[in-house]
């Protein structure tokens, strides 16, 4: 088989250069820690009245600057709506859904997570910084989709 | 090959055609148009919204998401679909120089697909399917949306089967003789496509046809997902090779060049067998369930078909060189401007290249694992997508019914001068639109969402919607100048066409050609084993251990 020897280069060329962005990717996944949602167990969407921590959603602080958020997705709404950590935490977001698909973006942040009914997402994020952020629903959830937001206030120490 | 009769309307001739197909593959090319012209209609509606100005009550439409569902589901699977499988019955029969093995079977195809676009039509024209056109579950749809949608499906099957006999017909009488390459391209589409659709029908049949039956009460929400992701990706590269047909095997002959390099031509498209399967998490780095070692040797893969599209990249450019440099173009760019831009077909399909690169380079950022979180359901997405399957392929496949629908109707395109300005107008709105959108999505503006009236609209979002409204405006008229210049070429053109399939010829003779680039099956073999490798365990373990009692739910 022929190769040009221009496209013999060209072959080289791209391989190298995706092997550089791959090795980029993967160097931010594990040596900046930068990493997406895994398998964080299964929870049945008709139990969550009994099944910890979903049966208490809000903001529980853990002591150390560590705070875990416990929060439920449904159409079209978010419980809590609103949460308040200071300045330094490290949050955990643990989160299911009652009903379809929704989803957790937080503009500003790495957080980006898909809300499913029989799934646990869970995403830890440290705010450094004082600040608001907005949060809404990027899945499309029904007729009411657009108007699915919340608020997380990051308050100085 | 037109002869014009006394009455002045026009019969033609098409070698090894036969009426009955010629009939046919018209009848696909039209219902493709009838879904282009109808989910097209919603396009300017939903890039105006993005600005404010929400003009839904003059659609007959019950919402946002009810045009949104046409908009996706008529755009991105009939079009495409119907489009494709006329044009690869006539590459068929053309390239192998032979009707269509069987005429039951060709029929049967066609009906399969046509009564299943109209069961599936139903219920989303009157607001019963309103899930978009990914239908995750739990959202659940009239039972007749997953009917018809799979009832389609089954249709490329039944056609895949007969190219594949018209191949064994053509093989049996000529032993030894490398495949057409047209027709090779057809083949290679077509058994990436049925291995591809396995997802897509388990997940219809299995699941979701039983569950809104109400057969079953509960469904597997993060399994059917999987399984639609399965097909979901390699289902972009089933509107990309007949694409990629066009640009390799014919595209040439149009510019008045050879084909660069016939052995990396077949290795590109037969690359494309194994490697557009093994990568459908990629769709899913962002959902639970699914480990990050699993969307990670997705993400590996996704790398590595990008290889074959960079071999694309050189050899069609290599060949449209050959042409630009025969016609007399000089310097290292020089030739380009020297290709034969008069053609409308030529000029929609380099344009269509053109915003395909930028497209692709937005792809493999969307594949970058978790730089995949800075964009995942932005707009930023629907921006790549506008320009891949929206541009690359759309535009192209407008560029081939310049030639296709006057070699088909034997009427000679009825304004090529206004082909060619459709061409430009397209790629000068979806330029806009595409631009507008990814900085949309570089600033967080979710897509599938009715921003009119989304109390957390960002003022930051109001320039690039402008570009968005801009582009979807010319867009808009660029569409109805295509399906115009479609309707007067058969309806009111009485010049006789002059048109022949192009078929692009090899620049070298490769006398030495490996046997294996002219063989499918160990290719479809081994993708078979590389898939399961990639696909079953984790398929698997979502069957046993997530749960399968999720109920359906109408939020629309
Ligand atoms: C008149 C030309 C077009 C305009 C103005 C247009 C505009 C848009 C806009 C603004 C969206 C975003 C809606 C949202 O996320 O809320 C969208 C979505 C979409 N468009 Fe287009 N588009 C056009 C043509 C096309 C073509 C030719 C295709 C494919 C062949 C296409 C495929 C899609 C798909 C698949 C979606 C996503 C649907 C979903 O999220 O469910 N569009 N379009
Ligand atoms: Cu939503
Ligand atoms: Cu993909």
């Amino acid at each position: 088989m022929h190769i040009h020897a221009y496209e013999r280069f060209w072959i080289v060329l791209m391989t190298v250069v995706l092997a550089v962005f791959l090795g980029a990717v993967v160097y931010a996944a594990y040596g900046m820690g930068i990493q997406v949602p895994t398998d964080a167990g299964q929870v049945s969407p008709d139990q969550l009245a009994s099944a910890p921590p979903f049966n208490e959603p809000g903001v529980k602080d853990l002591g150390g600057g560590f705070y875990q958020v416990v929060m439920l997705a449904s159409a079209f709404q978010f419980e809590p709506g609103e949460i308040t950590v200071p300045a330094g935490s490290d949050v955990e977001f643990v989160l299911t859904s009652r009903d379809v698909i929704h989803g957790f973006r937080v503009p500003g942040t790495t957080i980006n997570a898909m809300v499913m009914p029989g799934q646990v997402t869970r995403i830890l994020y440290r705010f450094d910084e004082p600040g608001e952020y907005t949060f809404m629903c990027h899945e499309y959830c029904g007729t009411g989709h657009h108007v699915m937001s919340g608020r997380i206030v990051v308050t100085a120490q | 090959m037109t002869r014009a009769n006394a009455a002045g309307s026009l019969s033609p001739d098409i070698p090894y055609v036969p009426a009955g197909s010629r009939r046919i593959i018209l009848a696909y090319l039209t219902l493709a148009m009838v879904a282009l012209a109808l989910g097209g209609l919603v396009g300017p509606f939903q890039a105006l919204n993005s600005i404010g100005v929400n003009l839904y009550d003059y659609l007959p439409v019950t919402s946002y998401y009810h045009g949104l569902t046409l908009h996706g589901v008529l755009l991105v699977l009939v079009w495409t679909t119907f489009f494709i499988a006329g044009f690869l019955s006539l590459v068929t029969i053309h390239g192998f120089q032979r009707p269509l093995s069987s005429r039951g079977l060709e029929r049967l195809a066609f009906w399969s697909m046509t009564l299943g676009l109209l069961v599936a039509a139903v219920p989303i024209l009157l607001n019963r399917a309103t899930v978009l056109f990914t239908a995750y579950p739990p959202l659940r749809a009239h039972p007749a949306f997953y009917i018809g949608l799979a009832l389609v499906v089954i249709g490329t099957w039944l056609l895949s089967a007969n190219v594949f006999l018209t191949y064994r017909d053509w093989r049996r009488e000529n032993p030894g003789k490398r495949t057409p390459l047209i027709a090779f391209g057809a083949m290679v589409t077509l058994a990436m496509w049925d291995l591809a659709s396995l997802g897509i029908a388990v997940e219809f049949v299995a699941l979701l046809i039983p569950w809104s039956l109400g057969l079953v009460e509960g469904t597997n929400v993060l399994l059917a997902r999987s399984l639609f992701w399965f097909t979901g990706h390699p289902i972009v590269y089933f509107w990309l090779l007949p694409t990629y047909l066009s640009w390799y095997f014919m595209m040439p002959k149009q510019v008045g060049g050879k084909l660069f390099s016939e052995s990396l031509a077949r290795l590109a498209f037969l690359l494309f067998i194994p490697m557009s399967l093994p990568v459908g998490f990629h769709h899913q780095y962002t959902d639970p369930g699914v480990p990050t070692s699993w969307k990670l040797v997705h993400a590996f893969f996704t790398f590595v078909v990008f290889f074959p599209s960079a071999l694309t990249m050189f050899t069609v450019l290599a060949s449209l060189e050959t042409g630009g440099r025969a016609r007399g173009g000089k310097g290292a760019v020089g030739w380009f401007f020297r290709l034969p831009w008069k053609d409308p077909s030529v000029t929609a399909q380099l344009l269509a290249m053109i915003l395909f690169a930028l497209g692709g380079i937005s792809g493999l950022i969307n594949a970058s694992y978790n730089l995949n979180l800075s964009v995942h359901n932005t707009l930023w997405v629907v921006g790549h997508f506008h320009l891949t399957v929206g541009t690359a392929v759309t535009l192209s496949f407008m560029g081939i019914t310049y030639w296709l629908i006057p070699y088909l109707t034997g009427r000679a395109l009825y304004s090529p001068g206004m082909a060619r300005l459709q061409a430009w107008l397209w790629f000068i709105g979806m330029a806009l639109m595409g631009r507008g959108q990814h900085w949309l999505g570089i600033l967080d503006a979710p897509r599938r969402t009715m921003l009119s009236d989304a109390p957390y609209y960002a003022a930051e979002w109001l320039t690039p919607s402008y570009l968005v409204a801009a582009g979807g405006i010319v867009l808009t008229v660029s569409g109805f100048l295509y399906l115009l210049n479609m309707a007067l070429t058969a309806w009111a053109s009485r010049v006789p066409a002059q048109v022949e399939v192009p078929m692009a010829e090899p620049l070298q003779d490769e006398a030495a050609m490996p046997v294996a680039l002219d063989r499918l099956r160990p290719w479809v073999v081994g993708s078979a084993i590389l898939t399961a490798a990639a696909w079953v365990p984790m398929l698997w373990y979502m069957t046993v251990a997530h749960p399968w009692t999720i109920r359906g739910f109408t939020m629309w």
